[in-house]
């Protein structure tokens, strides 16, 4: 099945690329990575008919969030860190207690295998709304509170970035 | 080929998940931290869609847009943090930064 296909392919860029974004020693090579990464994801997004968030994903973090990592990285000159150790002094450590995490979760989901379902999904009728629209009536009628709120965070954050990267406050 | 069920997309959400936090505990660059850390926001990001799809319910979708809001806040003020930083001190290595470090 053409799903089941293109399902693996975006799985194999946003894993692939996710782990050659924490192993590159080069931060401009870890972000195009990450690009790779995020652009899978996106496609996964559209595999699940969220159109909508499909096009936020490309938009924000791929021409958004990756434009900004960039020009930090042209900012903070990073010549000399890709020179040093890059990885920390007990990162064994860490990777030993993910590794753990890993398999504790896999232990369990396999051992209770009978117990892990998901609830019945719903018979809904398909609504005749597209995803951008069903959305849209969700966010900004139930969801105005928050959405209105998020625009305050954005505020902030824009506030506080500007303040942070002046010279003298 | 099998047909993809939502446990394809949450096994590799969980996948994606653990990636972004190795990044984040193992790397020394604060840059790559900040990286990892959209990653591990992606990785919730793929389960609240998948959920959202599979119950035909668009709550999930609404609250991945509000967590991609909030990685957008993260990530701007995080570089600004880190460009502040950096004029006082002009490392970038995550264990290099201990001023308050007795």
């Amino acid at each position: 099945m053409l799903d089941t296909a293109f399902f693996y392919a975006f799985a194999l860029l946003v894993l692939g690329g996710a782990l050659l974004t924490i192993t590159q020693r080069n931060a401009v090579h870890s972000a195009i990575w990450l690009i790779v990464s995020l652009i899978g994801v996106a496609g996964l997004f559209l595999l699940q008919k969220a159109e909508f968030l499909f096009a936020v994903q490309i938009v924000l973090y791929v021409g958004g969030i990756m434009v900004l990592f960039l020009f930090v990285i042209m900012l903070v000159n990073l010549d000399e860190a890709a020179r040093v150790r890059q990885f920390r002094g007990r990162w064994w450590v860490a990777l030993g207690c993910l590794a753990l995490v890993a398999a504790e979760t896999a232990y369990f989901v396999i051992k209770g295998r009978d117990a892990f379902r998901f609830a019945p999904r719903p018979e809904m009728p398909a609504s005749p709304l597209g995803n951008t629209e069903q959305l849209a009536d969700v966010l900004f009628s139930t969801y105005l509170l928050p959405f209105e709120l998020a625009s305050v965070l954005l505020l902030v954050a824009i506030v506080g970035s500007v303040v942070m990267a002046k010279k003298r406050i | 080929m099998h047909p993809v069920t939502p446990s394809h997309y949450l096994a590799l959400s969980v996948a994606l998940l653990l990636i972004g936090t190795a990044g984040v505990l193992v790397r020394r660059n604060l840059v790559i931290v900040l990286m990892s850390l959209e990653l591990i926001l992606n990785a919730v990001n793929i389960n609240l869609v998948t959920f959202s799809q599979y119950y035909q319910h668009t709550h999930g979708q609404i609250f991945a847009i509000f967590v991609i809001t909030v990685a957008v806040a993260e990530a701007a003020l995080g570089l600004g943090i880190l460009i502040a930083l950096f004029r006082n001190k002009p490392t970038v290595q995550a264990d290099e930064i201990d001023l308050l470090k007795w």
